[in-house]
This record gives C-alpha cells, structure tokens and sequence, in this order.
C-alpha cells in the first residue's frame, strides 16, 4: 500500500480510537494474555504483555496498529517465546466466514486483483490484462451471506447450550469486522482441553466422520427400532429431522433407507454433513496458541470493527460495526461491482474519482479498490 | 489412595507397591530366589508373563483368599522379573494383558449393585487413578465431555469419536464396557511404569535361570521391518501440486514439510520443492521449514495424522495405503 493511504488510515484509526475508547478494552485475566499487533505494510509483532486498559490505549496510540490480536489462551509468562511461556488454559473460540459457506451469491459481489498488474476486474481464474494466475479475491458486502453465516452461528450456538452444556452467559458473539463471526467460551468446563481434544469438538460441530452405525443402521441385519427418534438430543436427533422431515414419515423414511442399503446411506450422511454441519473454521478452534482478533479493533481487511453482538437477528454489519463518520473524502476507485455502506449504495466505479464518505474511503482503500490520489 | 481389602489386592495388584508389600508381609525379594517353599510363586509369576506374552489373560480366583500369597506375589514377582528381564517387548505385553486383566474386574465392579463398596472403589479408582468422573444412571453411564474427550484420543477407531456418541447436555453416555475401555491405555501405562519404576538389583540370586527364559522368549517378537522409498499418495498429490506452480494450501505444506523431514530430508533438501509456489519466498520457506523442523529451538513438529490429513481434503488413499494410521508408515512393512 502507498505511503499516503497508509498515513490516511492510520490518522483515521488513531483518532477512531482515541474518540471510542469505550469500546475497546483488555479481555479478563490479561496479565496472562499474549498480545500482538500488526501495522500496516510490516509484519506480525507478538509476545506482548498488558495489563490494564491504558496499557492497551497507550499501545494503539503509539503504534497505530493495522490490526491488534490477543491470545485466548493464558500464560504464566505471556511475553516470553512461545516454549517458556508455560500454557495455562484457552478459551474456546470460534471463527464462521462466509468465504467457508461457499454460497452461489459470493460471485456476484466478488471481483479479483492481479498480484502482478494491479489490474481490478470482475470474478476471473486469471488477469485479464496481463495473464497472470497470481490474482486475490476481492469480496465486498453481501447480506444474502451476513444472512447465512448468521443462521451457521444460531446453529453453533444450539449446540455449545444443548449439547456441550455451556452457560449461554458464557457465550459471547462478536461481527468479525470482515465478513464473519467469532465466538468466544469464557469460564467453561473445556478451557484446558488441549489441540488435539478440540479439534474433536471441531469434528461433532461440524458433523464430520459420523458413521452409520451412529445412527443405527448396523453393516448386517439393521433394525428398524435402533434408528434414532425426530426428538431425541443431540445429532441423532437433528439428523433424524433432515431424514424423516416430519414425525409421521419416520416408519417410511427407515424402510427406504435400509433397502438402499449401507453404502448409499454412508453417502446420503456425507451430503447431510454438508446441509446441516456448522461451517466453522477448524483451524481456529484446535490452535490453543493463537492470538485472535480483539473485541473492539479495527479490522484492516475492511476497516470495519470487531464487535459484540447482542442481538444477532437484528445486527447489520454494514451499519453496526461501520463506525468511522462521513467527512468527504476523494480518491480514485476502480471496483466492478457495487456494495453498500451505513445503507448508501456505492460504486460501480471505473478507475474514476470520486469523493464518498470517510467511512466508505476506508472500507475501499483497506479492500484495495481505491486509493488517494 | 484405596483402602484395599483383600480380594481388591487380587483383583488390582498394580495398586500396590511391590517391594513395601512384600516388606510388609515378612518376606524380602532374595528370599523368593532362594527358599525353595516360594519357588512356586517365582515358576507362577513366570507362567503369568508367558500367558501375557501370548496374548492371553491371566486367569485368578478372586473369592478364595486363602490364595492371596499366590495371586499378588505372582504379579509382584512378575513385575521384578520384567524389570531384571528389561525386555521392552514382555513390559509391554505384559502390562496391556493385566490391563486387560483389570477391567474385565472393573467393568465387573462397576455394575455390581448387590455390593456397594465394589461399586465405590471401581468409582474411586476410575478417579483417583484416570481423573474419570463416572455418573451412574439407569440409562448407564455418563461423564463429563471433557473428561471422555482426554481419553478417547487416544483410540484410532472412528466409533470413539465424538460425532459417533450420544451426547447431552455435557456428558457422554457409555456402557460399563466402553466407561473401563476407555481407561485401557492409561491403566496399561500405570502398569507400565510400576515395572519400569521398581527398585530391583542389576541381578537377584535364583533368578538368573527364569530371566534367561524370559530373554529368549523376547526374542520371539522381535520384527524385522522393511520399508519402502515409495511416497505415500498424499505427498506424491502435494508434489505434484507445486511442480505444477498451483498453489498447495498451508495445510498441505505442513504436510508435505512435516513427512520429509521426518524421513530425514534436510531442510535444504526440501527447500527447492516449494520453488513453483505461486508465492515462493525463499526466506519466508526456509524460515518457514527450521521452525517445522525445531531448528529455532522450539517444538520439532510431527507429520500429521492420516485422520487429519483427511480431514483437510488431502488424503488421496489407495489400497496401498493398507490402513496406516499416518502418512509416515506408508509402505513399511514387518517382515
């Protein structure tokens, strides 16, 4: 990025915070937190320590981070390399984008830019300019996949109160300040599992290696009665639903199911797994040595922030989290596609200049579809 | 930890610490090499590594306590004789047959409603000894998810996965069997390292006759394994990918760096593979490969597992795969 938007965003993001600091504070235990901190154009600090609050304001004044990260794990010595730092426990966290939903619609608000030529144009395999396969994706708001990743948290959700029996107090969930969602477990029973524990909590999310004699069709003789109720708790029970669709179909469903026998029905689970398994990143939730994206910064990729959400049926990122205000700024833009800000429909732009609101400035230069000039 | 009563001695020995109970009994370890009247312990803890090392369980009369003397002084005996033996291959043996041995009394006990204090210990000992937190319902049994979870990690079988229980409101439900089995390895460890931890003499008098025996019939399980030069179709897939210049996915480089330098390929070696990478760094790769590679001082990582390989889409198997557990014993075979 040039040496000019840079200075703009980081101007931006400084008085941002320094004007919200209300909103942005250390997480609990954070003497044993790790933190870490990227600017813009540089790589990855970490192994921070804070403390307090002002320790943290103090740190986004003076460093005007991109993007600022704390670990959800906690340390005995969270400033010292990773193998002394003695691992404590982790919060559970969990990350739900729309990328990983692989929803139709996301061709329609993606365009892409070559690596080589810089050339912005619409959803390609290659540059059309120069060729070139070294190309990013660009995707900008859509709320048909706001809509989506929602009911995958609702899903989530389900599942940590029902089946993992976790306080719904204890559940907090946050706008990614991109294009997702994170959850974060404090105060759990699951706080000191280790990485290869969780990504078997990953696995029963997202429904993954389920077999059939799970859901009582045993390989030889399978009875009709070992097939699991529309009612019961737990996966058998959700499976059941997709299965039968209504209590009074059940009967007819197993028989159906049994005489296509064993293999079709380990087949008809994989495309189960699909509709119904939460498409979490399980990357996310097996790291225990992570630093995530903390509640209340910014988040570069869009210059959207990370917030908490307390009303997930009504929150609308493109408004809610779009926080910077509407002073005239101009730039050039280059974006095939429209997308829309704080309810204002902006773009299509053809390497033109144009003045928009301070807000929509951020939100195209950080995405790279504009820059000053 | 457990007040253990007679028939609870026979059916746990390992709770016990062989050379203080023999001291507590009168009896020191040399007696048992020389008084001919306790040879027969000595032949009886023989016979009981021979039927562990065949894979067979060894079978005890709990309800006769006049047995006692013979049935945990065979298991005391027995622990010395591996150590002096220090066969890693009967430890094992041994300590997976009396694993075995005990759950079968645990699964027992656990469902023995006319006695409460067998109930209580087997509830007891699963705490104390594997920190298992067991509810008993009429529906069976059910512990918390966290607790189930560190355990069945250790199983490879797709029925212990999570997915592939019942699960509510935190807790999984098991039955008797599966609650015991669930603690198999870690009960087999404790027996494990009993025997590796006992203080034995480098050589007891009357003992050399049975520790010869011992070390032939080791013998007998030593394999030979030839391995193959062959990649497994994971690697050969991610190779493929980068000679092509697509682009291989974080997880598949992890894969790919972890396996080879696992086979003992150097990082300089493996450096160049990454070359036609879209986004090739030869710093950012190097730095990159010394730190899979523990070169920075930190964890030496290890090839993941064909579980999680497949779990990440990268799992291209065929029947030569031969059901391996990770990518690294493609190709190995016992001869």
């Amino acid at each position: 990025m040039q040496e000019k938007n840079i200075e703009f965003l980081e101007d931006s993001f400084k008085q941002f915070y320094f004007e919200h600091f209300d909103l942005i504070h250390v997480p609990e235990n954070s003497n044993q937190r790790e933190f870490g901190f990227q600017k813009f154009n540089s790589g990855m600090k970490r192994h921070i320590s804070l403390k307090t609050d002002k320790d943290l304001h103090l740190l986004l004044m003076q460093n005007i981070p991109s993007d600022l990260y704390c670990s959800n794990a906690c340390y005995s010595f969270p400033n010292l390399p990773m193998s002394e730092k003695d691992w404590q426990n982790a919060d559970l966290i969990f990350d739900i984008d729309a990328k990983d939903l692989h929803l139709d619609v996301r061709n329609e608000h993606c365009c892409i830019k070559c690596s080589d030529c810089s050339e912005i144009s619409p959803l390609k395999t290659s540059c059309p300019k120069c060729e070139s396969h070294k190309i990013s994706i660009i995707s900008l708001t859509c709320k048909s996949c706001i809509k989506a990743v929602k009911e995958e948290v609702r899903k989530l959700n389900e599942i940590l109160i029902n089946d993992f029996s976790i306080d719904k107090n204890d559940v907090k969930i946050f706008f990614s300040g991109n294009e997702g969602f994170h959850l974060h477990v404090k105060s759990s029973s699951y706080q000191d599992l280790g990485s290869k524990e969780r990504a078997e909590l990953t696995d029963y999310i997202m429904l993954r290696g389920i077999i059939p004699e799970t859901l009582g069709f045993k390989k030889f003789n399978p009875e009709k009665s070992s097939f699991p109720n529309f009612d019961e708790p737990g996966w058998r029970g959700r499976v059941a639903k997709q299965l039968y669709v209504t209590k009074s179909k059940k009967s007819e469903s197993i028989k159906q199911i049994i005489s296509s026998g064993y293999t079709n029905f380990q087949k008809n689970l994989e495309e189960i797994k699909e509709q119904i398994g939460v498409k979490i990143d399980p990357n996310v939730t097996v790291d225990i040595h992570r630093i995530f994206r903390l509640a209340g910064s910014i988040n570069s990729k869009s210059g959207l922030t990370k917030i908490l959400v307390d009303d997930l049926e009504k929150f609308d990122p493109y408004v809610d989290a779009c926080l910077f205000n509407d002073e005239k700024i101009t730039l050039r833009a280059n974006c095939p596609i429209s997308f829309t800000l704080k309810n204002k429909n902006f773009g299509p732009y053809s390497n033109e200049i144009t003045t928009v609101p301070r807000f929509a400035a951020i939100y195209m230069i950080c995405k790279g579809i504009a820059f000053l000039t | 930890m457990v007040n253990l009563g007679v028939d609870e001695i026979i059916k746990y020995p390992f709770l016990t610490e062989a050379g203080q109970y023999l001291q507590d009994k009168g009896f020191t370890l040399e007696q048992f090499g020389t008084d001919s009247d306790l040879k027969k312990i000595v032949d009886n803890a023989f016979e009981r590594i021979c039927i562990a090392a065949d894979g067979k369980i060894y079978k005890s009369e709990t309800s006769n306590s006049t047995n006692l003397p013979m049935e945990v002084f065979s298991f005391l005996i027995a622990v010395i004789l591996l150590k002096l033996t220090g066969r890693n291959t009967l430890i094992r043996r041994f300590s997976l047959a009396e694993a075995r041995r005990a759950e079968h009394f645990l699964e027992k006990d656990l469902m023995d409603h006319k006695d409460q204090t067998n109930e209580q210990l087997a509830l007891k000992i699963m705490r104390d000894l594997f920190s298992l937190n067991i509810n008993k319902s009429t529906d069976g049994f059910s512990i918390p998810i966290s607790d189930y979870l560190k355990h069945s990690i250790n199983f490879h079988e797709r029925e212990w996965k999570i997915i592939n229980r019942k699960v509510s409101d935190g807790k999984v439900f098991l039955t008797s069997h599966e609650t015991v089995r669930l603690v198999r390895k870690e009960l087999d460890l404790h027996i494990t390292s009993k025997i590796n931890s006992s203080s034995v003499p480098p050589m007891l008098e009357g003992f050399e006759d049975y520790v010869g025996k011992l070390k032939l019939l080791a013998r007998k399980f030593e394999v030979k394994i030839i391995e193959s030069t062959e990649y497994p179709p994971c690697i050969k897939h991610a190779i493929e990918v980068l000679e092509k210049g697509e682009n291989l996915s974080h997880s598949g480089r992890f894969l790919l760096g972890t396996y080879l330098l696992g086979k003992g390929q150097t990082v300089e070696q493996i450096a160049p593979l990454f070359k036609n990478a879209p986004d090739y760094n030869e710093k950012v790769t190097l730095y990159q490969l010394n730190h899979l590679a523990g070169n920075s001082g930190l964890t030496k990582y290890a090839c993941p597992s064909c579980e999680k390989v497949k779990s990440q889409d990268l799992c291209f198997a065929t029947e030569e795969c031969d059901n391996i557990i990770n990518p690294t014993q493609f190709g190995r075979k016992r001869l």
